[in-house]
């Protein structure tokens, strides 16, 4: 009844949006998270996003969040790697 | 993250040794009972510190009667059934929806692949096959407000949504002093908020402590428990305040309330818990499967000798059950102990053989 | 060839279309621009020495995907089956069943791949079968090959060599096949980057082989079930314990967090470009730098170690140090919410 992965948010529009979990992209609803932006992480259950996660304190009690700040860097890093070239 | 794992297993076993007699805590989340599993948590623990497996799962309280029900459906030639993936092997007297082998059923992963289903065949009526506890429910509260929005008449829902505190209870009054504590579910909590269990910590004197799923999270709510019990208080308390608020989700909470209404229902192993499941409302009645197939009630009779029950309350070990091993097996699998792949019966059977 | 662009029945009848089939599309695309005769029955010349012989089946949905489809998975698969077992692949058989009104075209690319993969491992596609059966059946195509190899003189895999102390090393990432082919079924859609592992893994396997000889107890790919499924079968065939760490599994962070998502554990996901080896423990951290040499062991690792035991289990040591059992897995992943 709990399978829930966080993931950010990098597309809005209306009751919709597209989550982004370590390079996999969700359609996902955001109707029980109405106040949801652009950039913050959520929690996806079925489909839904059931809550926005308060990301200083995951850093603190989360083992995968240290592993998302390091995959987006490390994402970030290759971007720019391949804007350079 | 090793440490912490060592500072709560040490702040466990110094915990359990001050309470110094056998401690039973109750985890009522299928997701905990995997995790634990998984991650290997009871390796961690000492002794006298016993994890109950509740009835924490869609898997293992969905009771026989409504899969029955949902087989009569799949064996119709205009339905389609839509359902997650863990109701696909969940028993009925008449076997399982994987047992019918028929290609109207289909796993899909959200109430909106249900309805999406149901405007692709509009000539068939899909069967959504909604169960979980308060974290599944907005999803089928608000599939059924859009099917209703948009007119779409061949959706409907089974609804088997069930309530964790009214079965919190339940375990505790019935019959129980074998519960020390409960590890509360995190996602449940995050849609009810961790004040919900006030009843359970008020009227029943046992902590509860929300935990997240990963390894360090039950480790550390584990450690929260012990520590609450070798201190002699019952409270309230989260490790995962990341995720969980004392007071939920409220837009959740309130798209739930809209659609759904408690009701009388059946669990599997513990019979009729009262205002443990949710139906959907008497104005949406033509989006409840029971109305639209003229279902009057979804029959609830027990397994002859199952003792999941007793087992699930942590009242009665598995092999302590006449069906364990004989009638009742991981391949042909009677009660929720066993029907769960980390159920007590299914879990005692395959590391005991 | 009639201007069809689709399979009917009659192009497996046995008659002209058919013989046009396989003359004008199946043939071309084997062989090395030399004519090729694919008879019902080839001759092959065999050098001395044991013959291995192995057959499989391919029903992948979809049929293409990221990182290959079912043409490059029947020629991989088959290849690989002959490599672990230390033989080198002589000739493939081709079988294929096609639904009629499967596309031309697709089964072209198919071909194509098929023609293409077989190359590169340096074997031949030496006789086949084609047969055509009504729409609904085949999900478009099913393929079988079957394989003939010649058993290396110091290649001997089997369970019975394996004994405590022996080490259990991987090629690579696992559960990258059997997560790309779930992330793109219809209904479980959704966008990732995630690419299958098919591959040939001759070379591996013979680097091993000829290195090391018999200090290479058993070898095998791990595909549907998973390393799960095939440790377990290591563990009761050889009567020992595996003990697997779960730190040192290598797995892509994005495939774990899809199967994250669906609820699966990668250990039980099939894997199509990963050889599971058991090595004397004296030899393992060579193996490993060996592999690693190569392109598809970039990520070689040692996962676990061999023990006695009364009763053969595969275990797993946990990341938070925890201990837990690996158990043979039911056979079908179901995704969940639960």
């Amino acid at each position: 009844m709990c399978l829930a992965v966080p993931a950010r948010i990098i597309e809005k529009d209306g009751d919709k949006a597209v989550a982004d979990a370590m390079g996999n992209k969700w359609n996902i609803r955001i109707t029980l998270t109405p106040d949801i932006e652009v950039g913050d992480v959520v929690l996806i259950h079925a489909g839904y996003a059931i809550t926005k996660i308060d990301e200083e304190e995951a850093r603190k009690t989360w083992e995968l969040f240290e592993e998302i700040a390091h995959f987006e860097q490390e994402r970030l890093k290759a971007e720019q790697a391949g804007e350079e070239d | 993250m090793l440490e912490r794992i060592e500072q709560a297993r040490k702040a466990i076993h110094a915990a359990c040794e001050k309470v110094s007699r056998p401690i039973q805590v109750m985890e009522v989340c299928g997701t905990h009972t995997v995790s634990i599993f998984r991650h290997g948590i009871r390796s961690l623990l000492p002794q006298h510190l016993k994890l109950l497996s509740g009835p924490g799962c869609p898997v293992c309280v969905t009771d026989q009667g409504y899969i029955d029900v949902v087989l009569e459906l799949a064996q119709r030639d205009d339905t389609i059934i839509a359902t997650y993936g863990d109701m696909i092997r969940v028993p009925g007297k008449g076997g399982s929806l994987e047992s019918l082998h028929r290609s109207n059923i289909k796993v899909v992963l959200s109430t909106d692949d249900g309805l999406a289903l149901a405007k692709k065949h509009p000539d068939k009526i899909v069967v959504f096959v909604a169960v979980g506890f308060e974290t599944t429910t907005p999803p089928s509260a608000v599939v059924v407000a859009d099917a209703a929005r948009e007119g779409v008449e061949n959706f409907c829902i089974l609804s088997g949504h069930k309530l964790v505190v009214p079965a919190m209870k339940a375990l505790l009054g019935a019959k129980n002093d074998k519960i020390d504590a409960f590890l509360s579910p995190g996602h449940v909590s995050v849609i009810l908020g961790s004040d919900a269990y006030k009843p359970v910590v008020e009227e029943f004197k046992r902590p509860c402590v929300v935990a997240g799923f990963e390894g360090v999270q039950i480790m550390e709510g584990l450690a929260r428990i012990c520590e609450q019990l070798a201190d002699g208080r019952a409270e309230i308390d989260s490790v995962y305040g990341a995720a969980v608020t004392p007071e939920g989700n409220k837009v959740a909470w309130k798209i739930i309330t809209d659609m759904f209404e408690p009701c009388d229902g059946a669990w599997r192993g513990l019979g009729v818990i009262p205002g443990a499941t949710m139906k959907l409302k008497d104005e949406y009645k033509q989006f409840d499967a029971m109305h639209r197939f003229g279902i009057k009630e979804v029959p609830t009779e027990e397994p002859a000798g199952c003792q999941c029950g007793q087992i699930l309350c942590g009242l009665m070990d598995p092999p302590q059950c006449g069906l364990f091993g004989k009638k009742c097996t991981p391949d042909t699998p009677v009660g929720p102990c066993m029907v769960s792949t980390e159920g007590a019966c299914s879990a005692w059977y395959k590391y005991s053989s | 060839m009639e201007d069809n662009k689709k399979i009917m029945m009659a192009h497996g009848g046995g008659g002209r279309l058919m013989g046009e089939l396989i003359q004008k599309t199946i043939v071309p695309k084997f062989g090395d621009g030399q004519s090729v005769q694919l008879n019902d029955s080839a001759t092959v010349d065999v050098p001395a020495g044991k013959l291995c012989f192995t057959t499989d089946s391919f029903v992948v949905k979809p049929l293409f995907f990221n990182g290959g489809d079912i043409g490059k998975l029947a020629v991989a698969g088959t290849v690989n089956d002959l490599a672990v077992a230390g033989a080198k692949p002589l000739a493939l058989s081709l079988s294929l069943i096609l639904e009629e009104g499967l596309e031309l075209d697709v089964l072209e690319q198919v071909l194509e791949s098929i023609g293409n993969t077989a190359k590169a491992a340096n074997v031949n596609i030496v006789t086949g079968d084609t047969k055509v059966v009504e729409t609904g059946s085949a999900d478009g195509i099913y393929i079988n090959t079957s394989g003939v190899g010649v058993l290396a003189d110091h290649a001997v895999s089997s369970f019975d060599r394996i004994k405590p102390g022996d080490c259990v090393l991987v090629n690579g990432n696992i559960g990258d096949h059997g997560m790309t082919i779930m992330s793109q079924r219809e209904g479980l859609k959704f966008d990732t980057p995630l690419k299958s592992d098919c591959a040939c893994l001759h070379e591996l396997t013979e680097m091993l082989y000829a290195e090391f000889g018999d200090r290479v107890k058993f070898m095998r790919d791990p595909t549907r079930g998973g390393l799960a499924a095939t440790l377990n079968e290591v563990a009761q065939s050889a009567g020992v314990n595996v003990e697997l760490t779960e730190t040192s599994l290598p797995i892509n962070k994005t495939v774990q967090t899809a199967a994250d998502m669906l609820g699966f554990d990668l250990l039980n996901i099939a894997n199509e470009g990963k050889v599971l080896a058991v090595v004397s423990a004296d030899v393992a951290n060579k193996a490993i730098e060996l592999w690693k040499s190569h392109p598809l062991g970039q990520n070689a690792a040692m996962i676990g170690t061999v023990s006695e035991t009364d009763s053969p289990l595969v275990e797993l040591v946990t990341k938070i140090g925890g201990r837990r059992i690996v158990q043979t897995p039911y056979g079908r992943e179901l995704p969940r919410i639960c």
